[in-house]
Protein backbone atom coordinates (compact mmCIF):
# COMPACT_ATOMS: atom_id res chain seq x y z
CA UNK A 1 0.00 0.00 0.00
CA UNK A 2 2.70 2.11 0.92
CA UNK A 3 5.37 1.57 -1.87
CA UNK A 4 5.89 2.33 -5.43
CA UNK A 5 3.53 0.35 -7.58
CA UNK A 6 1.02 1.70 -9.58
CA UNK A 7 -2.16 2.33 -7.79
CA UNK A 8 -0.76 2.75 -4.27
CA UNK A 9 -2.01 5.15 -2.43
CA UNK A 10 1.20 6.64 -1.44
CA UNK A 11 1.43 6.79 -5.29
CA UNK A 12 -2.06 8.51 -5.74
CA UNK A 13 -1.73 10.83 -2.92
CA UNK A 14 1.69 12.04 -4.71
CA UNK A 15 0.32 12.50 -7.94
CA UNK A 16 -2.76 14.17 -7.00
CA UNK A 17 -0.77 16.61 -4.92
CA UNK A 18 2.40 16.95 -6.91
CA UNK A 19 -0.26 17.54 -9.70
CA UNK A 20 -2.52 20.04 -8.29
CA UNK A 21 0.24 21.71 -6.93
CA UNK A 22 2.10 22.07 -10.11
CA UNK A 23 -0.73 23.46 -12.06
CA UNK A 24 -1.15 25.73 -9.63
CA UNK A 25 1.84 27.33 -9.40
CA UNK A 26 1.97 27.45 -12.89
CA UNK A 27 0.22 30.42 -12.80
CA UNK A 28 3.08 31.72 -11.17
CA UNK A 29 5.20 30.85 -13.17
CA UNK A 30 2.90 31.85 -16.17
CA UNK A 31 2.68 35.10 -14.87
CA UNK A 32 6.15 35.81 -14.44
CA UNK A 33 7.47 34.15 -17.80
CA UNK A 34 4.94 36.00 -19.47
CA UNK A 35 6.35 39.17 -17.76
CA UNK A 36 9.93 38.01 -18.65
CA UNK A 37 8.97 37.72 -22.52
CA UNK A 38 7.36 41.34 -22.48
CA UNK A 39 9.99 42.73 -20.18
CA UNK A 40 8.75 43.10 -17.51
CA UNK A 41 9.18 41.62 -14.18
CA UNK A 42 5.59 39.76 -13.64
CA UNK A 43 4.19 39.28 -9.64
CA UNK A 44 7.37 39.49 -7.55
CA UNK A 45 6.08 40.88 -4.32
CA UNK A 46 4.65 38.23 -2.52
CA UNK A 47 7.40 35.62 -0.75
CA UNK A 48 10.52 35.11 -2.69
CA UNK A 49 10.61 36.09 -6.04
CA UNK A 50 6.73 36.43 -5.88
CA UNK A 51 6.02 32.63 -5.92
CA UNK A 52 3.16 32.77 -2.95
CA UNK A 53 1.63 35.15 -5.74
CA UNK A 54 -1.11 32.55 -6.21
CA UNK A 55 -2.28 32.00 -2.42
CA UNK A 56 -2.74 35.82 -2.81
CA UNK A 57 -4.68 35.61 -5.54
CA UNK A 58 -6.81 32.52 -4.00
CA UNK A 59 -7.73 34.84 -0.92
CA UNK A 60 -8.97 37.22 -3.55
CA UNK A 61 -11.24 34.85 -5.39
CA UNK A 62 -12.51 33.28 -2.31
CA UNK A 63 -12.96 36.44 -0.36
CA UNK A 64 -15.45 37.78 -3.98
CA UNK A 65 -18.75 37.86 -3.95
CA UNK A 66 -20.15 34.50 -5.03
CA UNK A 67 -22.95 35.51 -7.22
CA UNK A 68 -25.20 33.41 -9.05
CA UNK A 69 -27.45 35.79 -11.25
CA UNK A 70 -30.93 35.60 -11.15
CA UNK A 71 -32.06 35.15 -14.56
CA UNK A 72 -29.65 31.99 -14.82
CA UNK A 73 -30.50 28.37 -14.90
CA UNK A 74 -29.05 27.76 -11.05
CA UNK A 75 -28.67 24.28 -10.79
CA UNK A 76 -26.32 24.05 -13.98
CA UNK A 77 -24.66 26.99 -13.30
CA UNK A 78 -23.24 26.21 -10.24
CA UNK A 79 -22.71 22.23 -11.81
CA UNK A 80 -20.53 23.48 -14.64
CA UNK A 81 -17.41 25.05 -13.62
CA UNK A 82 -16.70 21.59 -11.18
CA UNK A 83 -16.81 19.58 -14.45
CA UNK A 84 -13.74 20.86 -16.10
CA UNK A 85 -11.13 20.39 -12.94
CA UNK A 86 -12.52 16.87 -12.38
CA UNK A 87 -12.23 15.38 -15.64
CA UNK A 88 -9.01 17.19 -16.27
CA UNK A 89 -7.77 15.33 -12.89
CA UNK A 90 -9.06 12.33 -14.02
CA UNK A 91 -7.38 12.29 -16.80
CA UNK A 92 -4.30 12.94 -14.90
CA UNK A 93 -4.90 9.39 -13.38
CA UNK A 94 -3.83 7.40 -15.94
CA UNK A 95 -0.16 9.23 -16.59
CA UNK A 96 2.55 7.08 -16.51
CA UNK A 97 5.23 9.24 -14.67
CA UNK A 98 7.80 6.69 -14.18
CA UNK A 99 8.12 3.27 -13.93
CA UNK A 100 6.04 2.12 -11.17
CA UNK A 101 4.30 5.86 -10.76
CA UNK A 102 0.68 6.30 -11.49
CA UNK A 103 -2.72 6.24 -10.36
CA UNK A 104 -3.82 3.28 -12.98
CA UNK A 105 -2.56 2.09 -16.14
CA UNK A 106 -5.41 1.90 -18.36
CA UNK A 107 -5.16 -0.37 -21.66
CA UNK A 108 -7.65 2.42 -23.21
CA UNK A 109 -5.42 5.17 -21.70
CA UNK A 110 -5.59 7.09 -24.46
CA UNK A 111 -8.87 6.93 -24.94
CA UNK A 112 -9.53 7.49 -21.70
CA UNK A 113 -7.91 11.06 -22.22
CA UNK A 114 -9.79 11.90 -24.83
CA UNK A 115 -12.79 10.96 -23.74
CA UNK A 116 -12.24 12.92 -20.74
CA UNK A 117 -10.82 16.02 -23.14
CA UNK A 118 -14.72 15.57 -24.87
CA UNK A 119 -16.49 15.52 -21.04
CA UNK A 120 -14.38 19.23 -20.80
CA UNK A 121 -15.97 20.79 -23.19
CA UNK A 122 -19.61 20.32 -21.38
CA UNK A 123 -17.92 22.81 -18.96
CA UNK A 124 -17.65 25.58 -21.27
CA UNK A 125 -21.00 24.39 -23.08
CA UNK A 126 -23.32 24.33 -19.98
CA UNK A 127 -21.24 27.08 -18.31
CA UNK A 128 -22.00 29.54 -21.37
CA UNK A 129 -25.69 28.42 -21.71
CA UNK A 130 -26.18 28.26 -18.12
CA UNK A 131 -25.56 31.82 -17.58
CA UNK A 132 -28.26 33.05 -20.08
CA UNK A 133 -26.19 35.94 -20.89
CA UNK A 134 -25.41 36.98 -24.78
CA UNK A 135 -21.18 37.06 -24.37
CA UNK A 136 -21.39 33.61 -22.45
CA UNK A 137 -23.82 32.08 -25.08
CA UNK A 138 -21.51 33.36 -28.06
CA UNK A 139 -18.64 32.11 -25.86
CA UNK A 140 -20.22 28.74 -25.43
CA UNK A 141 -20.62 28.26 -29.26
CA UNK A 142 -17.58 29.04 -30.12
CA UNK A 143 -16.06 26.61 -27.32
CA UNK A 144 -18.26 23.87 -28.52
CA UNK A 145 -17.31 24.48 -32.40
CA UNK A 146 -13.71 24.55 -31.52
CA UNK A 147 -13.21 21.50 -29.10
CA UNK A 148 -15.22 19.44 -30.99
CA UNK A 149 -13.56 20.28 -34.18
CA UNK A 150 -10.05 20.10 -32.75
CA UNK A 151 -10.69 17.11 -31.43
CA UNK A 152 -11.06 14.89 -34.56
CA UNK A 153 -7.48 15.62 -35.46
CA UNK A 154 -6.01 15.31 -32.57
CA UNK A 155 -7.53 11.75 -32.33
CA UNK A 156 -6.46 11.40 -35.67
CA UNK A 157 -2.85 12.67 -35.15
CA UNK A 158 -2.00 10.25 -32.67
CA UNK A 159 -3.68 7.02 -34.41
CA UNK A 160 -0.10 7.42 -35.80
CA UNK A 161 1.89 6.83 -32.63
CA UNK A 162 -0.72 3.94 -31.87
CA UNK A 163 -0.16 2.29 -34.90
CA UNK A 164 3.99 2.24 -33.97
CA UNK A 165 3.48 1.22 -30.71
CA UNK A 166 0.57 -1.13 -31.43
CA UNK A 167 -1.03 -0.17 -27.75
CA UNK A 168 -3.51 2.39 -26.28
CA UNK A 169 -1.97 1.94 -23.35
CA UNK A 170 0.45 5.00 -22.40
CA UNK A 171 3.07 3.06 -20.76
CA UNK A 172 3.34 0.71 -22.95
CA UNK A 173 3.81 3.71 -25.63
CA UNK A 174 6.50 4.68 -23.68
CA UNK A 175 8.24 1.51 -23.36
CA UNK A 176 8.00 1.15 -26.73
CA UNK A 177 9.91 4.20 -26.92
CA UNK A 178 12.69 2.48 -25.73
CA UNK A 179 14.74 2.76 -28.72
CA UNK A 180 13.65 6.14 -30.28
CA UNK A 181 11.16 8.73 -29.67
CA UNK A 182 7.86 8.65 -31.69
CA UNK A 183 8.85 12.49 -32.58
CA UNK A 184 10.95 11.31 -35.52
CA UNK A 185 8.68 9.11 -37.53
CA UNK A 186 6.02 10.95 -36.63
CA UNK A 187 7.09 14.70 -36.87
CA UNK A 188 3.73 15.96 -38.48
CA UNK A 189 1.64 13.84 -36.07
CA UNK A 190 3.73 15.70 -33.26
CA UNK A 191 2.95 19.11 -34.89
CA UNK A 192 -0.71 18.42 -35.09
CA UNK A 193 -1.28 17.69 -31.60
CA UNK A 194 0.42 20.05 -30.72
CA UNK A 195 -1.96 22.55 -32.39
CA UNK A 196 -4.76 20.38 -31.22
CA UNK A 197 -3.34 20.21 -27.86
CA UNK A 198 -3.63 23.75 -27.23
CA UNK A 199 -6.84 24.21 -28.97
CA UNK A 200 -8.44 21.55 -26.74
CA UNK A 201 -6.92 23.35 -23.56
CA UNK A 202 -8.49 26.71 -24.95
CA UNK A 203 -5.37 29.07 -24.16
CA UNK A 204 -4.04 31.51 -26.03
CA UNK A 205 -3.86 32.22 -29.25
CA UNK A 206 -6.94 29.77 -29.08
CA UNK A 207 -8.51 31.19 -26.60
CA UNK A 208 -11.67 32.05 -28.61
CA UNK A 209 -14.39 30.66 -25.96
CA UNK A 210 -12.81 33.48 -23.93
CA UNK A 211 -11.77 36.10 -26.17
CA UNK A 212 -11.88 39.03 -23.71
CA UNK A 213 -11.34 41.72 -26.00
CA UNK A 214 -14.05 40.51 -28.28
CA UNK A 215 -16.77 38.92 -25.90
CA UNK A 216 -15.58 39.90 -22.69
CA UNK A 217 -14.95 36.83 -21.11
CA UNK A 218 -17.18 34.36 -22.95
CA UNK A 219 -18.49 31.87 -21.26
CA UNK A 220 -17.11 32.53 -17.78
CA UNK A 221 -18.55 35.93 -18.47
CA UNK A 222 -20.88 35.67 -15.43
CA UNK A 223 -18.82 33.59 -13.11
CA UNK A 224 -17.23 35.20 -10.19
CA UNK A 225 -15.34 34.39 -6.81
CA UNK A 226 -14.54 30.52 -6.59
CA UNK A 227 -16.57 29.65 -9.38
CA UNK A 228 -14.53 31.02 -11.52
CA UNK A 229 -11.65 30.10 -9.52
CA UNK A 230 -12.64 26.64 -10.90
CA UNK A 231 -12.40 27.29 -14.50
CA UNK A 232 -8.95 28.72 -14.27
CA UNK A 233 -7.54 25.87 -12.26
CA UNK A 234 -9.36 23.62 -14.82
CA UNK A 235 -7.50 24.98 -17.28
CA UNK A 236 -4.47 25.24 -16.10
CA UNK A 237 -4.84 21.23 -15.34
CA UNK A 238 -5.72 20.80 -18.66
CA UNK A 239 -2.37 22.82 -19.80
CA UNK A 240 -0.67 20.02 -17.30
CA UNK A 241 -2.17 17.07 -18.86
CA UNK A 242 -1.38 18.38 -22.43
CA UNK A 243 2.16 18.80 -21.56
CA UNK A 244 2.62 15.87 -19.85
CA UNK A 245 0.91 13.88 -22.84
CA UNK A 246 3.16 15.08 -25.27
CA UNK A 247 6.39 13.74 -23.78
CA UNK A 248 4.32 10.83 -23.02
CA UNK A 249 3.08 10.19 -26.37
CA UNK A 250 6.28 11.67 -28.57
CA UNK A 251 9.45 12.62 -26.08
CA UNK A 252 9.77 8.95 -24.82
CA UNK A 253 7.86 9.97 -21.07
CA UNK A 254 10.31 9.03 -18.55
CA UNK A 255 13.26 7.96 -20.37
CA UNK A 256 16.09 9.93 -20.13
CA UNK A 257 17.47 11.67 -23.44
CA UNK A 258 21.05 10.70 -24.95
CA UNK A 259 21.84 7.82 -22.09
CA UNK A 260 21.84 10.50 -19.34
CA UNK A 261 20.13 8.20 -16.38
CA UNK A 262 21.19 8.59 -13.32
CA UNK A 263 20.72 7.00 -9.89
CA UNK A 264 17.17 4.75 -9.51
CA UNK A 265 15.14 4.68 -12.18
CA UNK A 266 12.29 5.71 -10.39
CA UNK A 267 13.98 8.83 -9.63
CA UNK A 268 15.67 9.50 -13.17
CA UNK A 269 12.47 8.65 -14.57
CA UNK A 270 11.03 11.79 -12.69
CA UNK A 271 13.15 14.00 -13.09
CA UNK A 272 13.10 13.49 -17.10
CA UNK A 273 9.47 13.56 -17.21
CA UNK A 274 9.48 16.45 -14.84
CA UNK A 275 12.18 18.44 -17.20
CA UNK A 276 10.16 17.38 -20.22
CA UNK A 277 6.95 18.69 -19.23
CA UNK A 278 7.98 22.03 -17.78
CA UNK A 279 9.61 22.47 -21.13
CA UNK A 280 6.25 22.12 -22.50
CA UNK A 281 4.31 24.12 -19.72
CA UNK A 282 6.97 27.17 -20.81
CA UNK A 283 6.26 26.79 -24.20
CA UNK A 284 2.50 26.88 -23.98
CA UNK A 285 3.21 30.08 -21.96
CA UNK A 286 5.65 31.09 -25.05
CA UNK A 287 2.88 30.72 -27.42
CA UNK A 288 0.70 32.90 -25.32
CA UNK A 289 3.10 35.49 -25.34
CA UNK A 290 3.98 35.31 -28.70
CA UNK A 291 1.32 34.86 -31.02
CA UNK A 292 -2.03 36.49 -31.83
CA UNK A 293 -5.94 35.04 -31.47
CA UNK A 294 -6.86 34.32 -35.48
CA UNK A 295 -10.25 34.93 -36.43
CA UNK A 296 -12.96 32.13 -35.92
CA UNK A 297 -13.28 31.63 -39.59
CA UNK A 298 -9.41 31.63 -39.54
CA UNK A 299 -9.51 29.07 -36.43
CA UNK A 300 -12.24 26.57 -38.37
CA UNK A 301 -10.63 26.79 -41.65
CA UNK A 302 -6.96 26.39 -40.26
CA UNK A 303 -8.85 22.92 -38.33
CA UNK A 304 -10.60 21.27 -41.31
CA UNK A 305 -8.64 22.49 -44.47
CA UNK A 306 -5.19 22.08 -43.05
CA UNK A 307 -4.75 20.09 -39.83
CA UNK A 308 -7.18 17.46 -40.51
CA UNK A 309 -5.49 16.70 -43.94
CA UNK A 310 -1.87 16.99 -42.98
CA UNK A 311 -3.09 14.50 -39.71
CA UNK A 312 -4.94 12.17 -42.22
CA UNK A 313 -1.61 11.81 -44.37
CA UNK A 314 0.51 11.25 -41.55
CA UNK A 315 -1.75 8.63 -40.72
CA UNK A 316 -2.38 6.68 -44.34
CA UNK A 317 1.72 7.06 -44.59
CA UNK A 318 2.42 5.59 -41.34
CA UNK A 319 0.07 3.20 -41.54
CA UNK A 320 2.02 2.26 -45.47
CA UNK A 321 5.46 1.93 -43.97
CA UNK A 322 4.30 -0.32 -40.69
CA UNK A 323 2.51 -2.45 -43.45
CA UNK A 324 5.63 -2.23 -45.60
CA UNK A 325 8.13 -3.16 -43.36
CA UNK A 326 5.59 -6.25 -41.72
CA UNK A 327 5.93 -7.53 -45.19
CA UNK B 1 -2.82 23.72 -54.56
CA UNK B 2 0.86 23.87 -54.90
CA UNK B 3 0.05 28.08 -53.86
CA UNK B 4 -2.03 26.96 -51.11
CA UNK B 5 0.84 24.97 -49.38
CA UNK B 6 3.23 27.45 -49.85
CA UNK B 7 1.06 29.95 -48.08
CA UNK B 8 0.93 27.47 -45.11
CA UNK B 9 4.39 27.00 -44.90
CA UNK B 10 4.64 30.58 -44.98
CA UNK B 11 2.47 31.40 -41.88
CA UNK B 12 3.65 28.33 -40.15
CA UNK B 13 6.91 30.16 -40.67
CA UNK B 14 6.08 33.59 -40.01
CA UNK B 15 4.58 32.04 -36.19
CA UNK B 16 8.10 30.46 -35.52
CA UNK B 17 10.05 33.65 -36.37
CA UNK B 18 7.40 35.65 -34.15
CA UNK B 19 7.76 33.08 -31.59
CA UNK B 20 11.46 33.12 -31.43
CA UNK B 21 11.53 36.78 -31.22
CA UNK B 22 9.82 36.88 -28.49
CA UNK B 23 12.10 33.67 -26.29
CA UNK B 24 14.42 36.56 -27.22
CA UNK B 25 12.98 39.04 -24.86
CA UNK B 26 13.89 36.75 -21.67
CA UNK B 27 17.80 38.11 -21.56
CA UNK B 28 16.47 41.75 -22.40
CA UNK B 29 16.51 43.80 -18.86
CA UNK B 30 13.01 44.76 -17.73
CA UNK B 31 11.68 47.90 -17.93
CA UNK B 32 10.05 48.20 -14.85
CA UNK B 33 10.83 50.48 -12.02
CA UNK B 34 10.07 48.72 -8.87
CA UNK B 35 8.63 52.21 -7.91
CA UNK B 36 8.16 52.31 -3.64
CA UNK B 37 11.55 50.13 -3.53
CA UNK B 38 13.00 52.49 -5.69
CA UNK B 39 11.91 56.33 -6.74
CA UNK B 40 11.82 57.01 -10.51
CA UNK B 41 13.85 60.10 -11.58
CA UNK B 42 11.33 63.17 -11.46
CA UNK B 43 12.37 65.27 -13.82
CA UNK B 44 12.49 69.08 -12.28
CA UNK B 45 9.64 70.32 -14.86
CA UNK B 46 6.94 67.81 -14.07
CA UNK B 47 3.36 68.69 -13.14
CA UNK B 48 2.83 67.76 -9.51
CA UNK B 49 1.63 68.78 -5.99
CA UNK B 50 1.16 72.72 -6.12
CA UNK B 51 3.15 75.28 -3.95
CA UNK B 52 2.86 78.97 -3.03
CA UNK B 53 5.34 81.07 -2.62
CA UNK B 54 7.01 83.56 -0.99
CA UNK B 55 9.39 86.73 -2.83
CA UNK B 56 12.88 86.92 -2.14
CA UNK B 57 11.91 89.54 1.13
CA UNK B 58 9.47 86.69 2.14
CA UNK B 59 6.24 87.97 1.62
CA UNK B 60 3.40 86.03 0.27
CA UNK B 61 3.59 86.20 -3.74
CA UNK B 62 0.48 85.61 -4.20
CA UNK B 63 -1.85 88.92 -4.48
CA UNK B 64 -5.38 87.40 -5.02
CA UNK B 65 -5.68 88.04 -8.45
CA UNK B 66 -8.23 84.93 -9.08
CA UNK B 67 -6.21 84.28 -12.86
CA UNK B 68 -5.69 80.88 -11.64
CA UNK B 69 -8.75 80.28 -10.15
CA UNK B 70 -9.79 80.95 -14.02
CA UNK B 71 -7.55 79.29 -15.84
CA UNK B 72 -8.27 76.33 -13.99
CA UNK B 73 -10.19 73.96 -16.12
CA UNK B 74 -11.96 71.88 -13.61
CA UNK B 75 -12.37 74.84 -11.21
CA UNK B 76 -10.94 73.68 -8.09
CA UNK B 77 -9.45 76.83 -6.71
CA UNK B 78 -10.65 79.22 -4.38
CA UNK B 79 -9.47 81.96 -2.96
CA UNK B 80 -10.64 85.40 -1.35
CA UNK B 81 -9.21 88.67 -1.70
CA UNK B 82 -7.90 90.84 1.38
CA UNK B 83 -5.50 93.69 2.12
CA UNK B 84 -3.06 94.26 4.61
CA UNK B 85 -2.34 97.87 6.15
CA UNK B 86 0.06 98.24 3.53
CA UNK B 87 -1.82 98.11 0.61
CA UNK B 88 -0.69 94.39 -0.13
CA UNK B 89 -2.91 92.52 -1.69
CA UNK B 90 -2.88 88.47 -0.06
CA UNK B 91 -5.42 85.81 -0.09
CA UNK B 92 -7.36 85.87 3.02
CA UNK B 93 -7.92 81.69 2.37
CA UNK B 94 -6.58 79.91 -1.01
CA UNK B 95 -8.19 76.33 -1.18
CA UNK B 96 -7.14 74.27 -3.32
CA UNK B 97 -9.67 70.45 -3.82
CA UNK B 98 -6.73 68.04 -5.32
CA UNK B 99 -9.51 65.30 -5.91
CA UNK B 100 -10.56 67.42 -8.72
CA UNK B 101 -7.37 69.14 -9.71
CA UNK B 102 -5.31 67.67 -12.73
CA UNK B 103 -2.43 68.81 -12.39
CA UNK B 104 -2.91 70.52 -15.87
CA UNK B 105 -0.30 73.35 -14.29
CA UNK B 106 -2.42 76.18 -16.29
CA UNK B 107 -2.69 77.95 -12.86
CA UNK B 108 1.12 77.87 -13.09
CA UNK B 109 0.96 79.52 -16.47
CA UNK B 110 -1.71 82.14 -15.64
CA UNK B 111 -0.43 83.40 -12.77
CA UNK B 112 1.47 86.89 -12.84
CA UNK B 113 3.48 86.37 -9.61
CA UNK B 114 4.78 83.24 -9.84
CA UNK B 115 3.05 82.46 -6.56
CA UNK B 116 1.43 79.41 -7.71
CA UNK B 117 4.04 76.60 -9.05
CA UNK B 118 4.45 72.98 -9.90
CA UNK B 119 6.51 70.43 -7.62
CA UNK B 120 7.98 66.93 -9.09
CA UNK B 121 6.36 65.39 -5.93
CA UNK B 122 3.50 63.23 -6.91
CA UNK B 123 2.45 61.20 -3.39
CA UNK B 124 -0.68 62.56 -2.72
CA UNK B 125 -2.45 59.63 -1.66
CA UNK B 126 -4.96 60.38 1.14
CA UNK B 127 -7.51 58.31 2.76
CA UNK B 128 -10.14 60.40 3.47
CA UNK B 129 -11.38 62.27 0.73
CA UNK B 130 -12.06 65.81 2.73
CA UNK B 131 -7.78 65.44 3.50
CA UNK B 132 -7.51 66.19 -0.63
CA UNK B 133 -9.04 69.61 -0.38
CA UNK B 134 -5.62 71.77 0.59
CA UNK B 135 -5.54 75.25 2.39
CA UNK B 136 -2.87 77.93 2.17
CA UNK B 137 -1.24 76.67 5.01
CA UNK B 138 -0.20 73.24 3.43
CA UNK B 139 0.51 74.92 0.34
CA UNK B 140 2.51 77.91 1.58
CA UNK B 141 6.18 77.37 1.60
CA UNK B 142 8.99 79.56 2.79
CA UNK B 143 11.09 79.51 -0.29
CA UNK B 144 10.78 80.94 -4.02
CA UNK B 145 10.41 78.04 -5.75
CA UNK B 146 11.62 77.83 -9.16
CA UNK B 147 12.12 82.03 -9.68
CA UNK B 148 14.04 82.82 -7.03
CA UNK B 149 14.74 86.35 -7.70
CA UNK B 150 11.14 87.56 -8.93
CA UNK B 151 9.69 89.94 -6.63
CA UNK B 152 6.00 91.16 -8.30
CA UNK B 153 5.64 94.19 -6.14
CA UNK B 154 9.02 95.39 -6.92
CA UNK B 155 8.61 95.74 -10.41
CA UNK B 156 4.89 96.31 -9.98
CA UNK B 157 3.55 99.83 -10.33
CA UNK B 158 0.94 99.87 -7.20
CA UNK B 159 2.04 101.65 -4.15
CA UNK B 160 2.31 99.92 -1.21
CA UNK B 161 3.71 100.87 2.15
CA UNK B 162 7.36 101.90 2.03
CA UNK B 163 7.43 101.87 -1.84
CA UNK B 164 5.79 104.83 -3.61
CA UNK B 165 5.08 105.17 -7.19
CA UNK B 166 8.20 105.61 -9.31
CA UNK B 167 10.59 103.58 -6.89
CA UNK B 168 10.36 99.69 -8.23
CA UNK B 169 13.44 98.21 -10.17
CA UNK B 170 13.45 100.04 -13.89
CA UNK B 171 10.89 102.51 -13.00
CA UNK B 172 11.18 106.27 -13.72
CA UNK B 173 8.98 108.65 -11.38
CA UNK B 174 6.02 109.84 -12.23
CA UNK B 175 5.59 112.42 -14.61
CA UNK B 176 3.96 115.82 -12.93
CA UNK B 177 1.64 115.98 -15.61
CA UNK B 178 1.32 120.08 -14.32
CA UNK B 179 5.28 120.56 -15.70
CA UNK B 180 4.45 119.67 -18.97
CA UNK B 181 4.08 122.88 -20.23
CA UNK B 182 4.91 123.41 -24.10
S1 LIG C 1 -3.02 72.34 -12.19
FE1 LIG C 1 -4.76 72.71 -13.53
S2 LIG C 1 -6.46 71.68 -12.52
FE2 LIG C 1 -4.84 71.86 -10.99
S3 LIG C 1 -5.32 73.75 -9.90
FE3 LIG C 1 -3.92 74.28 -11.55
S4 LIG C 1 -5.24 74.88 -13.25
FE4 LIG C 1 -6.52 73.76 -11.80
S1 LIG D 1 -1.79 82.31 -7.23
FE1 LIG D 1 -1.20 83.69 -8.83
S2 LIG D 1 -2.87 83.69 -10.28
FE2 LIG D 1 -3.63 82.74 -8.40
S3 LIG D 1 -4.61 84.41 -7.31
FE3 LIG D 1 -2.51 84.26 -6.55
S4 LIG D 1 -1.39 85.70 -7.84
FE4 LIG D 1 -3.32 85.33 -8.89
Amino acid sequence: MFSFEVGSLLNIVLILAVGLGASVMMIWVERRFLGFWSDRLGPNRVGPFGCLQVIADAVKMLMKEDWIPPFSDKFVFVIAPMILPIVMLLSLGVMPFAPNIGIMDLNIGLLWIFAMAGLASYSVMLGGLASNNKFALLGALRGAGQMISYEVFMGISVLGVVILSDSFSLREIVEAQADGWFVFPQFFGFIVFMVAAIAESHRWPFDLPEGESEIISGYNTEYSGMKFGLFMIGEYIGMLVMSLLIPILFFGGWMAPFGLEFGNEIISGLFWMGAKTFFFLLFFVLVRAALVRPRYDQLMNYGWLVMLPLALVNLLITGAVVLYQAG
Amino acid sequence: MFKAIGKQIHLIWSQLVSLWLVFLHIFNKADTVEYPDEMPYMFPRWRGRIILTRDPDGEERCVACNLCAVACPVDCISLQKTEDESGRWYPEFFRINFSRCIMCGFCEEACPTHAIQLTPDFEMAEYVRQDMVWEKEHMLIEGTGKYHDYNFYKVAGKAIGGKDKGEAQNELPPVDRRSLMP
